[in-house]
């Protein structure tokens, strides 16, 4: 028996002093101190990241790769070792499968574009019921322009995907990819990845995650869970808008043609042909995010020196003290009951739409998300047109929640 | 709890049980307005008298409460008008939402005017106005009184 006299710090109030990083959490909206419960959507930004990016323009900045002054290679250092910070925070075998991209949306899009023009006429990529848009939008148009089936793997009514349908989808040995979230923007359901890859590549396919949410709320080794492709955006990580990750097998990437074309992505060019640069340059056509790319490394670090063992604590505990807190609001219903959740919890309440919930809540200072989420088909298959969501960051406090419970009960009597 | 007036009794009311709701068969003309950005959705049936005015109008609307108590009063407010009596009232109350003022609107619509510090809020009051306009454009001109948009004769 464990008779250890440490007394265990709560896990919520362990990181109350990094609200002091955000200098935005001291703002008041409509009067009332800032709540803010939408960080699935875009995060805030600590003064770490703030001060990276102003720093870099400020003191240290320059076009990258081919200048040949002082200024150019120290930025180009600056930004090369964002690329060696991913390759570390995701378990990258080799930082030059670390590709930047705008945002998660455009990861995924060159995957589509690239790895689906090696796809034939005839194979298949399968997504799931709860894919935001990102993941849907780009395979449907690969559907339409190469001749490729799209398959769609269902989801359980609690919010998980259902393994054995899975199974079936990729039985014939048709799918080329299995394209799906790591963790859902809507549910906050955390996915089994490596079951799910297990399944996709016994069946002969590759395997993509969308892991926007998930690296905000747990560690993600691109080995340990057998990924091929591996996105995330910047932004949603305490980072800057306009970075973006893809993450691929070696292989794959230099087997697959170019995305865009351009300057810094070629070996050489003449008017006859050009050639392609190696990866992951063959993938960075033109100027980068410079500045942008050195904030999301400030947000790497920012994060890393927090650790996702206290970052998974906090946002465990935070949950499981507002489920049973907003179960109390009357006529409140949480959207699923997955196996495995992150810090999302999506809402309905009887009477109410989630809209006049938002508004009513943001009179109060509190910002929450309204609407499908970038996720219509999965509002269709709960029979929703539309829900509340709060969702969860590294600075979100237990008062923040009960804040949100009183107000929401309020709105239902101002309703009712 | 709502301190700009948002949610006045008469506009949750005018939601929770709306006078002009029901269904759009055997309508002159219909017409759909939908907000991608939320998935709201107002569709609007409209039957025209001998005059070619507006005889009645009704909804089906999946929104929140701006949007619903809006298509319910707009039902109201469009019986009697021409067409181009409908789609000027439709305009003059995007203007007193942009405005928050009632110009030329007609007065029961100011309930909706502090949205007019809601930008994001605006589209769920003028779906119903949209979609309005979406029926009147089904009908044409000089379509026989009584003829439906399925070419039935209305009983």
């Amino acid at each position: 028996m464990d008779v250890s006299p440490v007394v265990m710090t709560d896990p919520i109030d362990a990181l109350r002093d990094r609200r002091a990083d955000f200098p935005i959490l001291g703002e008041t909206v409509h009067g009332r101190p800032l709540v803010f419960l939408d960080s699935a959507a875009s995060a805030q930004k600590p003064v770490q990241v703030i001060d990276a990016m102003g720093d870099t323009m400020r003191t240290q900045y320059a076009n990258i790769h081919r200048g040949l002054h002082w200024m150019s290679e120290r930025t180009t250092d600056a930004y090369e070792a964002v690329r060696d910070q991913v390759a570390r925070l995701i378990g990258a075998p080799a930082r030059e499968e670390v590709i930047f991209t705008r945002n998660s949306t455009e990861a995924i899009n060159l995957v589509a574009h690239s790895f689906g023009s090696l796809m034939r006429p005839g194979q298949a990529v399968v997504i799931s019921e709860m894919e935001h848009h990102a993941n849907l939008v780009p395979w449907q148009m690969l559907r339409d322009r190469a001749g490729i089936e799209l398959r769609v793997a269902p989801i359980t009514d609690s919010g998980d995907i259902e393994l054995e349908a899975l199974e079936r989808l990729v039985a014939d040995g048709k799918v080329a990819l299995v394209a799906v979230t790591h963790m859902s923007n809507v549910l906050g359901t955390v996915t089994p990845a490596r079951r799910i890859a297990d399944i996709a590549h016994a069946a002969g396919a590759r395997v993509l995650f969308d892991g926007s949410q998930f690296v905000v709320h747990r560690r993600v080794d691109v080995q340990a869970i057998d990924a091929d492709f591996y996105t995330f955006t910047g932004h949603k990580l305490y980072g800057p808008t306009g970075i973006g990750v893809l993450w691929g097998r070696r292989e794959l990437l230099e087997a697959m043609p170019p995305f865009l074309g351009g300057g810094d992505m070629i070996s050489s060019v003449t008017f006859e042909r050009s050639t392609w640069a190696h990866v992951p340059h063959k993938f960075e056509a033109g100027t980068p995010a410079i500045i942008e790319t050195i904030g999301l490394g400030a947000a790497i670090s920012y994060i890393e020196a927090i650790g996702y063992d206290a970052i998974a604590a906090h946002e465990t505990a935070l949950v499981e003290y507002a489920l049973p807190r907003l179960a109390e609001v009357p006529g409140l219903r949480v959207v699923g009951a997955p196996a495995e959740r992150g810090g999302v919890i999506s809402f309905t309440m009887d009477d109410v739409h989630p809209h006049d919930i938002a508004t009513l809540l943001d009179r109060n200072g509190i910002a929450v998300r309204a609407g499908h989420h970038c996720a219509e088909p999965l509002m269709r298959r709960l029979g929703l047109s539309a829900t509340a969501r709060a969702s969860f960051a590294l600075y979100t406090t237990r008062e923040e929640v009960d804040a949100l419970a009183a107000t929401l009960t309020q709105i239902r009597g101002f309703f009712v | 709890m709502d301190q700009d007036g948002l949610y006045q009794r008469q506009v949750i009311e005018r939601a929770r049980t709306p006078v002009h709701a029901g269904p759009l068969d055997g309508a002159t003309g219909r017409g759909e307005g939908t907000n991608p950005m939320c998935g709201d959705r107002v569709r609007v049936g409209v039957w025209l008298d001998a005059d070619g005015r507006i005889e009645t109008v009704r909804h089906q609307t999946r929104g929140c409460a701006i949007c619903l108590a809006s298509a319910d009063m707009m039902a109201g407010l469009a019986a009697g008008q021409d067409r181009s009596g409908a789609v000027t009232m439709g305009r003059d109350f995007a203007a007193l939402l942009q405005t928050g003022q009632d110009g030329d609107a007609p007065p029961e619509l100011m309930v909706f005017a502090p949205l007019h510090r809601h930008r994001s809020r605006i589209r769920c009051a003028t779906l119903a106005w949209s979609a309005l306009e979406a029926a009147l454009a089904e009908v044409p001109v000089g379509t026989p009184v009584g003829e439906t948009r399925d070419g039935m004769r209305r009983e």
